[in-house]
């Protein structure tokens, strides 16, 4: 039976790792991630969840001991966030060419300098390139169940890739909201015990991680992409068992109100929340807005986006980074690419907010929508907008 | 069986690991050699230093006289063996061919 | 004529390193890790750091391994190894390990990959008290990317970023004292080794194996290329640093030290020198020098054993 609970995000994060039955954890402190490896410390301390806690002495050495975990066949979980994914950056776009089915939660917070430990998507972008599936959720809910979700996916047969969970630092890590708490004994058999495929074992040895020449790198990496492509029609289907299950039934991209939508808000990540409220508001209004929600980011769900955005007239893509000296938003410089070629694009307006925490409100997402509006009937295209700079 | 070292791409193994332990053997790096050591069988005290002290583990032992003697396939021709000798029983001699 | 080493029957014939890897003709590490593998057993997972070793023995689509072997970065050996550790240990607890028996986690990695870029790695293993061996192959330099100095070249030797010119001398800066560190932490088990001893090498791996916590093993393994040494001369310059005091041969069982060779009369430093051209362009005073410090940190061992610390 499902318990119904208000608990802090960081902490519903936590029971899932734990009813994952994880075998080894290696993480190292940082803010705002630190609830949750707090809190697994102490589940492994008090005997709640058997499994090896790794007091790495930096997060590169974290993920590192989650390649030789993992590679040896422990189901292993890390978290970081910021400056902590980027030491470890080595190390994560190792992780997936390896095809190690490691599952991390990035508390996803701004890229020093100036040093911030509030929420953005700057980490995450920064490491896009890395072939990890990748998850941005915005909700108490969405991460616990996403947590299930995750290594039913990485360690797929099939799949075998190491899986991001973002959530926003702070927004999302530091907040309370209601979670409907799966129990390890509801699990059932949707989350089987991890099995394999290449394991460092003496009884079959194996050579792993060797060193690569210019006559077969290509290949390799063809192989990667295939595999992270296919990685979608398993990611769908343990979605659709999820919500067999569960009743929860998750989506690559989840719309509200875009049936008839002008106007539709992209967005990504916890301020998708604040981003629904506004949309409300608006529709109550009369106005003709929608919102879209990006749930999976890699693989990137480009035919899906098409489908739902091309009806609108001007889509709000909504960034927290920013990709300096490029073409602005990378979630906007993705769908750009995603419409490229394509007739019938809407058009694409570019605005970043919330960097490093920064406080979204209602009224901007209504000043976004309002702002696409007015940037359509110029034609011409037009350069990201930052919401909320003093100038 | 040997992978191949220019696979299709749906030929390699996962994560391109490789599957045959020790398939280095395949590989003759005695063709690097421009020495090689000759052994005289009278002088060898079959002590098997010259087998610890081989890098390529190019030694192999005559079953019948238990002498030891090189192992070509594999014999890089680094003279580890011939320095090593306690009987002076190896010299370094011109690869001719 | 040294009779201590005519029992080369009483070592395991078994090879764990297969031959046809691409290390250099006279290469230190082919005889060391043909002498670690035999020390630690087919029961073995080696996590190796980028190197000399790992690029010689594991180039696509071939391995020099028989035994499970796993490369991730440079740094990565001893943090690895930390993650395979707790993941057999965890598996076993659970009763979901292949292997049931005990098995022996291996790092290794260079020089650089201990002293330098894997120090903090390393550190943070050790003092987490992982049961794994670690064995650092010291040639002395960063050889595999050719021959660039490393916090364990020696002093006034020869490398391409610690050249010898109108204003060097070569390497500025004395060896770092890795055993020493290692001892630090307080692990059980600490040892130097080098091939030219083979059997005092096989014993002390093997002790490393069997020591429940953390080993460091100092591999002293020469390298005729980045040396300018002749490759018929490894064991024997490997010897001479040891008779010359230059490479002293201990061990630090549980923070005792006991030192392993002991030569009667230290042979002068210029013997272990003169086959190296790394060394060549040193003046008398140099190696006087360079003599003086080595035989004072020789002393300083033997003092050690002495007090009993």
């Amino acid at each position: 039976m499902t318990r119904r609970v208000g608990m802090e995000v960081s902490f519903a994060l936590s029971e899932a790792v734990k009813n994952c039955n994880v075998d080894v954890i290696s993480a190292y402190p940082i803010t705002p991630q630190t609830h949750i490896v707090e809190e697994l410390s102490q589940m492994v301390a008090d005997g709640d969840l058997d499994a090896e806690f790794i007091m790495v002495e930096s997060e590169h050495s974290a993920m590192a001991a989650c390649c030789g975990a993992s590679a040896a066949g422990a189901r292993t979980f890390t978290s970081t966030a910021s400056q902590g994914l980027q030491l470890m950056s080595e190390i994560v776009f190792i992780a997936s060419n390896m095809r190690l089915p490691i599952v991390m939660a990035v508390a996803n917070r701004s890229l020093s300098a100036p040093l911030s430990i509030w929420g953005d998507h700057s980490d995450v972008m920064a490491n896009r390139d890395s072939g990890w599936i990748m998850f941005f959720v915005e909700s108490g809910q969405s991460v616990h169940d996403h947590v299930y979700i995750a290594y039913r996916v990485a360690e797929d047969s099939r799949v075998l890739l190491p899986t991001m969970v973002n959530l926003d630092g702070f927004q999302l890590t530091h907040v309370i909201e209601p979670v409907e708490l799966i129990e390890k004994a509801d699990l059932g058999d949707f989350l089987p015990p991890y099995d394999p495929q290449i394991q460092l074992n003496p009884l079959k040895p194996v050579t792993m991680g060797p060193a690569g020449t210019p006559a077969m790198f290509t290949e390799a990496k063809k192989a990667q992409e295939v595999v992270t492509w296919n990685s979608r029609a398993i990611i769908d289907e343990v979605w659709e068992d999820f919500g067999k299950r569960f009743g929860r039934h998750y989506k690559a991209v989840e719309t509200f109100h875009t049936d008839d939508a002008e106007t539709i808000i992209v967005s990504m990540g916890g301020l998708s929340g604040t981003a629904r409220a506004a949309v409300d508001k608006m529709r109550k209004e009369g106005k003709k807005v929608g919102l879209v929600r990006i749930r999976l980011f890699r693989p990137f769900p480009a035919e899906d986006l098409r489908r739902i955005l091309s009806p609108a007239k001007v889509i709000a893509v909504c960034d927290r980074a920013i990709s300096y000296g490029g073409p602005g938003g990378p979630l906007c410089s993705e769908i750009k690419s995603a419409f490229f070629g394509y007739s019938g694009a809407p058009y694409i307006a570019n605005f970043i907010i919330g960097l490093a925490g920064r406080n979204v409100w209602v009224t901007d997402f209504e000043h976004i929508a309002d702002r696409a509006q007015q940037l359509v009937l110029q034609e011409e295209p037009a350069p990201y907008e930052i919401i909320g700079l003093r100038e | 069986m040997a992978q191949s070292d220019k696979p299709r791409w749906q030929e390699l193994e996962i994560g391109c690991i490789v599957t045959d332990p020790g398939s280095t053997r395949y590989y003759k790096t005695g063709d690097w050699a421009s020495m090689v050591p000759v052994t005289d069988p009278e002088r060898c005290a079959r002590c098997g230093l010259c087998w610890v002290f081989c890098p390529d583990m190019a030694r192999i032992r005559d079953q019948r006289t238990g002498a030891f003697d090189v192992n070509e396939f594999y014999c890089k021709g680094c003279g580890i063996c011939a320095r090593e000798c306690p009987t002076n029983a190896i010299t370094m001699q011109e690869v001719t061919d | 004529m040294d009779i201590n080493v005519y029992a080369a029957r009483m070592l395991p014939q078994a090879e764990y390193f297969a031959p046809g890897h691409r290390a250099c003709l006279g290469c230190g590490h082919g005889i060391s890790l043909r002498l670690i593998m035999k020390a630690m057993g087919p029961r073995t997972i080696v996590s190796n750091a980028t190197g000399c070793v790992e690029i010689t023995s594991s180039t696509y689509p071939q391995t020099s391994w028989r035994v499970p072997w796993i490369h991730v970065a440079f740094e990565t050996a001893a943090s690895v190894a930390s993650g395979i550790e707790a993941a057999i240990k965890a598996l076993q607890r659970k009763g979901r390990y292949p292997e049931k028996e005990r098995v022996t986690i291996l790092a290794v990695a260079g020089d650089g990959g201990t002293a330098d870029i894997g120090m903090q790695g390393l550190s943070g293993a050790l003092e987490r008290g992982h049961d794994f061996v670690y064995v650092c192959m010291d040639n002395e330099a960063y050889m595999n990317t050719g021959i660039q100095r490393s916090s364990s070249t020696p002093y006034g030797a020869w490398s391409t970023t610690s050249p010898f010119g109108a204003k060097s001398i070569g390497q500025k800066t004395w060896k770092k004292n890795m055993p020493a560190i290692c001892a630090a932490h307080g692990i059980p088990y600490v040892a130097t080794v080098t091939p030219a001893y083979p059997f005092d090498m096989v014993d002390k791996l093997r002790k490393a194996k069997e020591v429940e916590g953390p080993a460091y093993v100092h591999v002293f393994s020469p390298c005729p290329t980045g040396w300018r040494l002749d490759p018929s001369m490894t064991v024997q310059i490997a010897r001479l640093a040891v008779q010359t005091g230059a490479f002293p041969l201990y061990e630090i069982v549980d923070g005792k030290i006991r030192v392993t060779e002991k030569p009667k009369k230290l042979l002068p430093l210029i013997e272990y020198m003169r086959p190296q051209r790394r060394y060549a362009h040193l003046t008398e005073e140099d190696v006087k020098k360079i003599q003086k410090r080595v035989r004072s940190e020789y002393r300083k061992l033997l003092k050690r054993e002495k007090e009993g610390y």
